[in-house]
């Protein structure tokens, strides 16, 4: 059996591909597991969206190769997220808001922060929450 | 065991010196115990690196042709105070533009202010100067606007009138909605506790009755030597404090001192705390001279041996009507989780002690090196024995002198 994949990313639909069931179609055609964690349509009708989808590494491919056949585009989180370690000071303010633990201490004896993208869902939550503005997004 | 400051200079200076970190010292004391570690250790270094409100700095801008004197001054649009005589300004470290929206679109964000300006002023980025003046017979000038750099000015010094506060309170929020305070955002019903000390690590806590911290007393801040100038504002020695002497909340503070042209501005940051405003993250290091016994007993306290309150900052702290809810130690803080109310609550600290650790290893080489002489104290700062405590400000409609 292959073992599942899984990966945080974020989509843009252009306009003309806001109202077609995608999803559905990479859940029912792909057989992957989507899960949502923001999406927003702008105000110039275009659609942002971060999911995680899981499956096993060929229908993955498989659907991110339809979301490129149909016009949209995507990227994988840590492409989105940055956390810059030349500004990050170590204190510890973010990890009490970030809610999937993605920013947190392994060690508690060094007390280093460490970014873990793979678990990272890009809420944006840590961006504010860090008084040295060390972790930007750009969608 | 006795030993003057002298002897531990002269140490220095022949490269023979024994230095410990405030960290490092533990297990070694517990290895030898405290006469040997005594007879043996000349200093102790300390660290600790956190926003620190109560800073600013003074600047020497020149003189222009024809000559100002500067009545209102914007550093990159942040207000600098210009009312002290013709070219000094003195920059605070929480002032934000005038233009800053602030909270009015609530968290305000802050992103730039005087913390901010500090900062790129050590980076060596130029600063966008602008100031307006009334004009005298001596002072022609009224408006004046240039870029300046620091390697231009004449004098810029950091001087802090609080700093490095020894303990303080533990930020949580028992109402039912966000709070965004200087210690950070706290989640509703008791979400997260958030602290600001390096705990064993931090200055004041190794030298808990100012024995050797004192007025004149060399420092490591921002990267550079300064100085301890005064007492610091707020500073209470007369705090309860436990059987091991060391404060249980805020107390002794100090008032520091250094050339700005000097620093690194990896140990003087601008800080943006959200919904609450601007301010500025100050690295200190203070070397403790291992005098005597008494000195070691000191220097040698730990995290779990030093407690700090846990404050409501949703009632209790912005009403001024503080009751302490309980009291954690620094190891429990540290390790990311504390009991508080018998509910197990996550824990942040705004301070790093990464960099309070890097701090105190940086000064701890500095001596090794013998480029750190120590300095006795000039003068000592107000100790338990002066009485001095620090009291609210009391509001009144008449005068009654």
């Amino acid at each position: 059996m292959t073992k599942t994949q899984s990966r945080n990313i974020l989509l843009h639909y252009p306009k003309n591909l806001t109202d077609k069931p995608i999803i559905s179609n990479l859940i029912k055609n792909y057989d992957l597991t989507v899960n949502i964690s923001k999406a927003r349509i702008d105000q110039d009708e275009e659609g942002t969206m971060i999911i995680e989808i899981s499956g096993t590494s060929e229908n993955i491919n498989d659907g991110l190769k339809y979301l490129r056949e149909i016009g949209v585009t995507y990227k994988p989180i840590s492409k989105v997220v940055n956390w810059n370690q030349d500004k990050c000071t170590h204190c510890s303010a973010c990890t009490v808001v970030c809610p999937v633990g993605a920013l947190y201490i392994p060690d508690r004896n060094n007390m280093l922060i460490t970014f873990d993208e793979k678990k990272c869902i890009a809420c944006g939550l840590c961006v504010p929450a860090c008084p040295y503005r060390a972790i930007t997004i750009s969608e | 065991m006795q030993r003057s400051i002298e002897e531990i200079n002269e140490k220095i200076k022949k490269n023979k010196a024994i230095v410990f970190t405030a960290e490092e010292i533990i297990p070694y004391v517990e290895e030898v115990g405290y006469k040997k570690a005594a007879e043996r250790v000349d200093v102790v270094t300390t660290g600790t690196f956190g926003p620190m409100c109560s800073s600013g700095a003074f600047l020497n801008l020149g003189h222009t042709t024809p000559r100002m004197k500067i009545q209102r001054a914007w550093l990159n649009g942040v207000l600098a105070y210009g009312g002290l005589a013709a070219v000094d300004l003195f920059i605070g470290a929480t002032e934000i533009p005038d233009d800053d929206p602030a909270n009015r679109i609530h968290p305000g964000l802050f992103k730039y202010g005087g913390g901010h300006v500090i900062e790129d002023l050590i980076s060596g980025k130029d600063i966008f100067l602008k100031a307006v003046s009334y004009g005298t017979d001596c002072y022609p000038r009224k408006e004046l606007e240039t870029y300046i750099n620091i390697r231009d000015l004449n004098q810029a010094y950091i001087y802090n009138p609080r700093n490095c506060y020894q303990n303080y309170n533990v930020a949580v929020n028992l109402s039912k909605k966000v709070i965004y305070t200087y210690l950070g955002v706290l989640q509703p019903n008791l979400g997260n506790a958030n602290f600001s000390s390096a705990g064993q690590l931090s200055p004041l806590l190794n030298d808990p009755y100012y024995r050797t911290i004192g007025i004149g007393t060399k420092i490591f801040l921002g990267g550079a030597q300064g100085f301890v100038s005064w007492e610091g504002t707020q500073h209470n020695p007369t705090a309860p404090r436990g059987e091991n002497g060391v404060p249980k909340e805020g107390a002794g503070t100090i008032a520091v001192t250094g050339d700005m042209k000097k620093m690194n501005a990896r140990y003087i940051r601008g800080v943006s705390v959200m919904g609450y405003g601007a301010s500025m993250a100050v690295g200190i290091g203070i070397p403790i001279p291992i005098i005597d016994e008494d000195m070691i007993r000191f220097v040698t306290v730990k995290d779990e041996d030093i407690l700090a309150p846990v404050v409501d900052y949703s009632m209790a702290y912005p009403s001024n009507k503080i009751k302490v809810l309980s009291y954690v130690n620094y190891r429990d803080l540290r390790s990311g989780e504390v009991e508080i109310k018998g509910k197990k609550v996550p824990t942040a600290s705004l301070s790093s002690y990464p960099i309070a650790r890097e701090i105190a290893n940086t000064l701890k080489t500095w001596i090794l090196k013998g480029e750190f002489l120590l300095t006795e104290k000039v003068a000592s700062l107000p100790g338990v024995e002066s009485g001095q405590g620090f009291y609210p400000l009391k509001i009144r409609s008449e005068r009654i002198k």
